[in-house]
Parts: structure tokens; sequence; C-alpha cells
């Protein structure tokens, strides 16, 4: 099983023959993640990577069956990306672009609530079925393949968690980073719970940080199902000061409810295993699949 | 990006809001001749000097003052231009050091002629994170800490909705005027006021407007007396103009410089430097400091690419801080290799020199093993570790 994408995943890159674009498609590639082709416009008809690149995403969905596509276009394109695959018929969109206003998220999200689609990110580095697909960013080699699942706003910190499962002799079914911006496209709750409903996953790491509402959402939904699966979180940011962006657009404390303290309460109050130590969750993961 | 008041206010009126008039100043000069200009406008000798830091609560410092003639403007212009003005929002609160004030707004007084006729209310928009759309946020308790009326009084902080794809509708915007009790002349002007107000916010990529205290006049105007505006980061690409009135001033001259490196650093006053890549894992390295008992001194996020140049500026920026008793370099190398990076860290503490303070290098991902030989055979006071939990350990032992 796994979730949002795995090794019969038609993907392509929106980007494709772009700085960015053509450095980590060759990484998905010799990953041996299943990347059927890419779209720049303009260059429509060439072959980049030896795939074929096409001038509009609706053309890659016609003529190579594209159902995912990872978005590497530069923040001032971005949002209009996202909307071209959405209108395509593209069901998993993940964007990694850093850096995309948030007026223009605003619409994007709205915008493709009308399409059967999937969007995660942006700002993110993207999904990771270990053996299967790599779309994304990270490094593959730290994601093996195992039982449990990885919901992440943070890029450094998926690769860290995800290190730490393995070195605990675990594995790891799908990692999903689902970004740092305050809008995304796929809130932790909704990470949570297509891991929570995926057969081959027994366990979820949540990291979340400071700022919004996220982790608080997921935590009563983890609750609803009755702890049916063992969920270990960490919130990044609990020395942070009020106010200020730290890295990430969305990592600002805006009140009461959005520090890293306040969301830790809620989470351990649901059931969840909450960390206080990064350096703990592998060991806690352990521990908790034993109860 | 925040802009001071004066900036903000030329950006509603750029979008017809009717805002309080006023000419900014540098100097007794400049003051002078702009309160003769508003007094000559206004037909009025009372004038209002204002502060420009980026702060709010200015009043409570002394750096709002009213003047009624040339006699009190100059005394007032004379104490505030060059004061280090304290509020509650300057850095330390209203004990702290304060914030130098470089620049006056001198400006009209909006409440002539009948203070007692005049209300003032309350109206802000940003983007709701929850809903993930734009709200306006508005009250008829004006010139207060909003945050506490809507402790105090829920109920009299209201809030409007607006379709990201559709807009704001009229509808709103009679809805807020109604709601604010407003009706006439009055009603009108405030439904034009907000929609003027929301075009700019949109027109200008805000991320927020908080218009505090926003002003019935006696003859029916609504005027935007003070403005609050916060610029979104990433859409400053296409608002050049905008940009171009960023008041570095106004900002940690550290952070500033560490920007200009393409570091993303926030200075703290803690005893702990660190450096690390990507924001998530620097917030994370942040807490591990805490929990082996030292306090983390700043944020540091060098970014995918730390080389040696890069790590070399960001050592730089580390050890500039006299409170730092320790640093934490944290890297978990993904596309990174680790090994470059410790060749990083090996050149930069050789051409820095003179380094007084234990350095933990915590090098994880690729290459790991390679970086950490590196390290352990340079002959530097550095102790490696690989595990996040050694490098805790390590912070603890060494604090």
């Amino acid at each position: 099983m796994s979730v949002l994408v795995n090794k019969d995943s038609n993907i392509i890159v929106q980007g494709f023959t772009g700085k960015e674009g053509t450095f980590h498609a060759g990484q998905m590639i010799d990953y041996g993640t299943n990347v059927v082709g890419g779209v720049t416009p303009g260059k429509g008809g060439m072959t980049h990577l030896e795939k074929p690149v096409f001038n509009t995403v609706a053309e890659a969905v016609e003529k190579v069956n594209a159902d995912t596509s990872i978005i590497f276009v530069p923040p001032p394109f971005a949002a209009d990306a996202i909307m071209e695959a959405a209108s395509a018929g593209i069901k998993v969109i993940i964007c990694i672009t850093e850096g995309i206003p948030v007026q223009d998220m605003v619409k994007v999200k709205a915008y493709i609530e009308d399409y059967d689609c999937t969007l995660v990110g942006p700002n993110c580095p993207g999904v990771i079925t270990p053996e299967e697909a790599k779309v994304g960013i990270m490094p593959g080699f730290v994601f093996k393949k195992g039982k449990i699942g990885i919901v992440s706003k943070s890029g450094t910190l998926t690769y860290e968690a995800s290190d730490q499962i393995v070195k605990a002799g675990l594995g790891i079914s799908t990692a999903i980073g689902i970004g740092g911006d305050p809008i995304v496209g796929t809130p932790t709750k909704d990470a949570v719970k297509m891991l929570m409903e995926d057969p081959e996953t027994e366990g979820i790491v949540m990291i979340g940080e400071i700022g919004g509402n996220y982790e608080a959402q997921a935590a009563e939904y983890i609750k609803s199902t009755g702890n049916k699966k063992p969920v270990v979180g960490f919130i990044a940011g609990q020395t942070a000061p009020k106010g200020r962006t730290m890295g990430h657009a969305g990592a600002i404390i805006g009140g009461k409810d959005d520090t890293a303290e306040a969301k830790m309460k809620i989470m351990a109050a649901c059931g969840i295993h909450v960390v206080n130590s990064p350096a703990q969750i592998g060991s806690t993961m352990i521990e908790a699949l034993k109860a | 990006m925040n802009l001071h008041e004066y900036q903000g206010k030329e950006l509603l009126k750029s979008y017809g809001v009717a805002i309080q008039n006023g000419y900014v100043a540098n100097n007794m000069e400049e003051a002078v001749a702009a309160y003769e200009k508003i007094a000559e406008e206004t037909g009025n000798s009372v004038a209002v000097v204002k502060a420009q830091i980026h702060a709010g609560g200015r009043g409570k410092g002394g750096g709002v003052k009213l003047a009624k003639n040339l006699d009190e403007l100059k005394e007032h212009a004379g104490n505030i231009i060059g004061m280090m003005l304290k509020t509650p929002q300057t850095p330390g609160g209203i004990d702290g050091p304060g914030k130098l004030v470089r620049k006056i707004l001198v400006a009209e007084d909006s409440y002539a002629p009948d203070f007692d006729a005049c209300k003032e209310y309350y109206v802000s928009i940003l983007m709701d994170r929850e809903k993930k759309c734009n709200v306006i946020i508005y009250s008829t308790q004006g010139g207060m800490d909003i945050e506490a009326v809507a402790e105090e009084t829920p109920h009299l902080v209201h809030k409007e909705y607006i379709d990201p794809l559709l807009g704001l509708q009229s509808f709103q915007m009679r809805k807020i005027a109604f709601n604010l009790g407003l009706s006439g002349q009055a009603f009108k002007e405030m439904a034009k006021f907000i929609s003027k107000l929301y075009a700019a916010f949109v027109g200008s990529d805000a991320s927020l407007f908080e218009i505090n205290p926003c002003l019935h006049t006696a003859d029916d105007r609504i005027v935007a007396v003070d403005c609050k505006v916060s610029l979104d980061e990433n859409a400053l690409y296409r608002h050049k103009d905008l940009a171009a009135q960023r008041d570095t001033d106004e900002e940690d001259p550290t952070e500033v410089e560490a920007r200009g490196y393409g570091l993303n650093y926030v200075n703290l006053d803690g005893n702990v430097g660190c450096m690390v890549n990507g924001a998530g894992l620097a917030m994370a390295t942040m807490d591990i400091i805490k929990l082996s008992g030292g306090e983390p001194a700043n944020f540091l996020d060098v970014g995918g690419t730390a080389d040696a140049d890069r790590v070399e500026k960001a050592f730089r920026i580390i050890l500039r801080d006299p409170n730092v008793k320790a640093i934490l370099i944290n890297i978990f190398g993904g596309i990174v290799r680790c090994d470059r990076v410790a060749q990083g860290v090996v050149d930069a503490y050789k051409n820095i020199g003179d380094i007084n303070v234990p350095i933990i290098v915590r090098l994880q991902g690729t290459n790991a093993d390679i970086a950490k030989v590196i390290i352990d055979e340079s002959g530097l006071e550095v102790h490696s570790a690989i595990l996040l939990q050694e490098a805790a350990d390590l912070v603890k032992e060494l604090l």
C-alpha cells in the first residue's frame, strides 16, 4: 500500500529543465522513481534526462498518463503551476518551491478545492515511499523501508527523525513533508489520517513547529480514532521568541495557543507520545510500539 | 517587513483611503516646515508630533505629543528626535533601553474642531490561517489594545471573512458599517473606507493592516489616524517601490548583515550559539540547547549549501556575541555532503584563528563518518558527535 506515491505513480516534473528541476529529477530517477516526463512551457518536444518534455501539464496527462506532479517552478510562477496541474487532472501535486506569496496560496487553495487532487506543500521536502518512489529533495538513503509513517513541517528534521527510526531497527512506510508555510495543501491532520488508514503503517511520527493550529487539529483527530496507532510527536521551537519568524514563513508565534508548549500540552492530552527532545524520537517510538 | 506609520499612510493614501495628513521630518528645520504646511492646510495651529519607530505603544513612552503652537512644536520635536523611546514593544519593554527615534511625523489634528464628537474604532486586516482567507477584524472599541478588548468583551470584536476568489462584497462593507453603529453619511464613508482599505491590502500583498484608531469625525468622515502595516516578504519581488522603503535602522544590525549573506539569522540572548541546516532542525537544536542546561544565543539556518564560505561567515557572526560560551554546529547532510561541511568548518576555524569557546560539531547523514575523521584529525579543539543525543550530552558537559 503506502500513501500518496508508490512505484506505479506516473510522475512528471514541472520546471523540469531548470537547474533545481534537473538536479532533483536526476536524483529521483536514480532512486528508481517512475518519472515519465516533464513540463517546461516553450520546450515541448525536447528530450531531457531521456524523458519527454511537454509544453503543458494537460499534454503530459494525455501523452504519458501523468497522475502525479512535482513542482520546482520559481516562486512568482509556482501558484500558476499548481493550478495548471490541478486543472489538467493531476491527482497528487507536490510543490517544493519556497517563497510563494501568501495571497497567491490563498487563491490556489480556494481554486483547487473544485478538483479531485491532493496538494502537498509548498515549501516542503516532498514525499517518499522507500524502495518505490522518491518524489522530493530528500536524501533517499536515509529512508529504509518499514512500517512507520512520518508527517513533518520541516525538511532536515524529517531526515533526522527517519534516521533515528531506522537506527532503532524500524523503517519508514511513507514520509510526508507537509511544508512550513502558513498555508499548505495538506495540513498535519490530513497527512496523519492517510497514514492512520494505511494498512502498512503501524506507528506515526508527527513533527510540528510553532505557529498555526495544524498540530492541535491532528491531535483531536488522533484522539477521535481511539489512538488506533501509536503517535510520537515533537514540536520544534520551544525556545523561539514570540512574534519572530523562525526561518519558515509559518513558524511564528501569534498568540498563546500556537506556542510549542501549548501544542505539546494538547497533543499529550490526546494520547500522543510527546518528546521534549528531538533526540528521543526513535527510542520513544520503540517504547510506544511495545505498549 | 514592517513599514513606518508615515510610509503606511502614504500607501493607504495611494489607494484613496482617507488618512490623517502629515509630513515626515528628520530634524528641527524640517519639523518646523512640516508644521507650517500643516497649519496652513488645515487653518488650525494644533498639530501632533509622532515618533516614527517600528513599535506600538508610542504614546505611553512620550513619543506622541500634541503641539498647540509653534513653540510647543519646537519643544516636542526637540525632545522626541534623538530620544531613546521606551514602549512595551521596544527591546526590553518599558524598562529596557528603548529605541532611538530618527524621524517624526508632524500630522494634523484629526479630532478638530470637536474632539468630544469624534468616535474611535478599530479595523485590521490579516490572513486567517485556520480559514485560509483574509479577515477584516473590527470593533467600536478603538484606540485601545485590541487583545485586551477581545479578552474582556469578545462580543465587541467582529470578524468578516473574505472569499479568496470573489473578494470583498458590498454586503460585507454594509455589514461592517452597520455593526459599527453608523448611519447616513458616516455609513457611506465607512463602506468606502473598508473597500479602499481592502484593495490596498491585497494590492500591496500585506500580511497585516491595523488601523487603530480609525476615526469617525464630527463632520462624518472616516480617517485612519494611525496605521501599522506589515508586508509579505515573499511578495516583495512584485513591489519594488515598497521593498525600497525597508528601514534597516529599525532592525538588528547583525540580522541585516546575515541576510546579506543569505543566512537566516535571529539574534537571541542566550549563551550557546548554533549553526544548523534547515529551519525546523535549527529550532529543534535551540530546544536541545535549552534541555541541556544552556540558552540559545541565536537561530541560524545556513541553508542547503553549507560551504566553507558560508560556514565562516556564520561563525564570525556567532563569535561576535560576547555572551556565547559554546557553539553547536548541527548539520544533517542530505544532498549536502558532511565531509564538505567538515572541511568548511576546519577551514573557517583556521581562517578565523583565535576561537576561545568550545565548539561541538555534529554531522550526520551523507559521509558522516568521513566527516568525523576530518574533524578529529584536524587537531582543532573541536568536539565531534554523530548522534543528536551525543551532541546534547556534549553541550551539557561543556557548559
